[in-house]
């Protein structure tokens, strides 16, 4: 008997208005007319006009993505050779290292990872020459770094819960461990992989206190031009740029659940399907 | 378990293949290398930018400052270093009262969602088919639009002629007497406008691991605790509670953490006459240049987070050994 709680449904009501007025608020407010971002003045689309007109807010979105991208791409490499080398390997030189290495920068607080980076850049900029300056390279580096945590603790648990006999089997057909590799194990993970990378994507684009200490000048990112403009108040262009992300985000979001929701439907028939077979 | 892919099964083929007209490379690739790259490869970036990173803000900690480029310096006499940055740490007001409001406000700002978060992860929990689906989807949502954003989205609605604290002033001014009242409540820049930003940023990090706690709950344990004539109170207390511990510890832990060191929120809706320490470090760093002093704040913010951190990761290390 599962009884409905009044108690529990208004909590949940509340957290939700919690969570979304705001952001309701902050839409509704980008089709303002007034410049007072706090006082309506009317319908208006003017401020999205001006969105793309702007064409450093254009240029900073543009660095964001291509940061975004490049650094969820490594960071989803080496996280998934962090996550197999955890699964995988119970015994190698340094694994009690290594694994607390892959999950510290998860809840290390930004700050101090942010300061630490920009020390070791700084450094290696006056001992080796490179990277020459701090800007893109290092964002990247920097973005890389904490992501590939991310990507390896999905790969990790999606590794854990496979079924290893399938990987056994293949190796007693006569597939060498890299030929497993490529075969077998790869193409299982790719789902979490992808979700990896997206993961990594999302939090790439999203970072502001660490691109804060790994930037320089003449590389702004999308979040460091917003915290900058936010720090002066609040104003309706960047409404309309916020009403932009959420509704990208949202649905990409809903796309990416829908997908997953879905592949996991099919996975789950053809492994009926496929039991069904074997009676 | 693991580990037992290349050990176990390898040799027989490779026995069998050696003597075959295989190059060597083949073999040295089938037997170890694979392995030794998707060790060696990740083990590598961490070491250099995330190891490496941290001794040198250590070293720094224990550098002298100086107006130079670059702005430290370490004396050329034994022991090199010097202590003066902690002992300031310890004699300047600024720095304990950071530490102290950093902790109470992340302290109280956990309490909070957990408060909240909890019935919403319990209800999520119960819901049935789609509605958990819908719901759950609904908190990682906001979790995935952009963290700046829903603190930006929070400065509109606390600015005083906003809306929200126009109503919320009418709210409140019904149970003030007549003549005290307000004509807008001072919300921003406060450390109650920190707390509520916290609370609304970090909400779904405390909903999350306490869903997947309660989710995994065996709800005939609640069935039995009632058919022996439990209320559902005791029910709660009793049975639901006590097995629901290393949810709330995680998510507790995934609230606390962070939002101890947190920048962004102080830096924008924070009261900059009692700033949280992760504005401290900033501050230091790049407005004063101090970096010695900013490397010491962090170190030592490291040093009050490494108990929690390492609970932490304690915990996940068991939950990744349950599901083996």
């Amino acid at each position: 008997m599962r009884q409905r709680s009044t108690f529990l449904i208004s909590c949940l009501c509340f957290g939700f208005a919690f969570f979304y007025i705001p952001i309701i608020s902050m839409i509704i407010f980008s089709f303002n007319k007034s410049r007072l971002a706090t006082v309506w003045g009317g319908f208006s689309v003017e401020w999205y006009f001006k969105l793309f007109k702007n064409a450093q807010i254009i240029k900073a979105a543009t660095l964001s993505l291509e940061i975004a991208v490049l650094s969820a791409t490594f960071a989803t490499i080496l996280g998934t050779m962090a996550g197999m080398a955890l699964a995988r390997f119970s015994r190698f030189r340094g694994r009690t290292l290594f694994s607390g290495l892959v999950s510290a920068p998860l809840i290390m607080p930004e700050v101090i990872t942010g300061v630490s980076l920009l020390l070791l850049f700084v450094f290696m900029e006056r001992y080796f020459g490179w990277p020459a300056k701090r800007g893109f390279t290092t964002v990247t580096i920097a973005h890389t770094t904490f992501a590939l945590s991310y990507v390896a603790v999905i790969i990790q648990s999606r590794l854990l819960s496979m079924d290893v006999s399938l990987e056994e089997a293949a190796m007693d057909l006569g597939s060498k461990p890299w030929q497993v590799l490529f075969d077998v194990t790869l193409p299982i993970i790719a789902p979490a992989m992808i979700s990896g990378w997206l993961l990594a994507f999302t939090i790439s684009l999203d970072d502001v206190v660490i691109t804060n200490f790994t930037t320089g000048p003449g590389a702004t990112t999308l979040p460091i031009l917003i915290w900058g403009k936010v720090k002066l108040g609040v104003t309706p262009d960047i409404n309309a740029l916020a009403t932009l992300i959420v509704l990208v985000v949202s649905v990409g979001v809903g796309l990416a659940g829908y997908l997953m929701y879905r592949s996991e439907k099919k996975r789950e028939r053809d492994m009926q399907l496929a039991f069904a077979a074997n009676k | 378990m693991a580990g037992v892919v290349p050990q176990k099964s390898a040799p027989v083929p490779q026995e069998l293949e050696l003597p075959g007209g295989k190059s060597g490379f083949r073999n040295w690739l089938d037997r170890e290398a694979w392995r030794d790259v998707i060790i060696t490869a990740p083990y590598i970036w961490l070491l250099l930018f995330f190891v490496v990173p941290f001794f040198i803000i250590v070293a720094m900690s224990l550098a002298q400052s100086v107006i130079a480029q670059p702005p430290f310096r370490f004396s050329e006499t034994w022991p090199y270093v010097t202590f003066e940055n902690f002992a300031r740490l310890f004699s300047d007001y600024v720095y304990l009262r950071g530490y102290l409001t950093s902790v109470r406000n992340a302290a109280i700002a956990t309490g909070l969602c957990l408060l909240l978060g909890y019935p919403m992860a319990l209800g999520i929990a119960r819901a049935k088919g789609a509605w958990r689906n819908i719901l759950l989807l609904l908190v990682i949502l906001p979790f995935w639009t952009s963290f700046l954003l829903r603190v930006y989205a929070w400065i509109g609605m606390m600015g005083s002629n906003s809306w929200f604290n126009r109503w919320l002033t009418s709210v409140v001014n019904v149970f003030l007497p007549a003549g005290s009242e307000f004509n807008s409540i001072p919300m921003m820049n406060s450390n109650f406008a920190v707390i509520l930003v916290v609370v609304y940023s970090y909400l779904p990090f405390m909903i999350l691991p306490l869903f997947a706690n309660l989710e995994k709950l065996d709800y005939t344990l609640n069935e039995a605790a009632m058919d022996l004539g439990s209320k559902p109170m005791q029910v709660f207390r009793d049975v639901t509670l006590p097995l629901s511990m290393p949810g709330i510890v995680a998510g507790s832990l995934l609230v606390f953490i962070p939002a101890t060191g947190e920048l962004v929120i102080p830096s924008l809706v924070g009261n900059a006459a009692d700033p949280m320490i992760g504005r401290v470090i900033n501050d230091e760093f790049s407005l004063n240049r101090h970096w010695p002093m900013a490397s010491t704040i962090a170190v030592a913010l490291l040093m009050l987070l490494v108990v929690p951190i390492m609970i932490y990761n304690r915990m996940q290390e068991r939950s990744a050994e349950g599901t083996k």
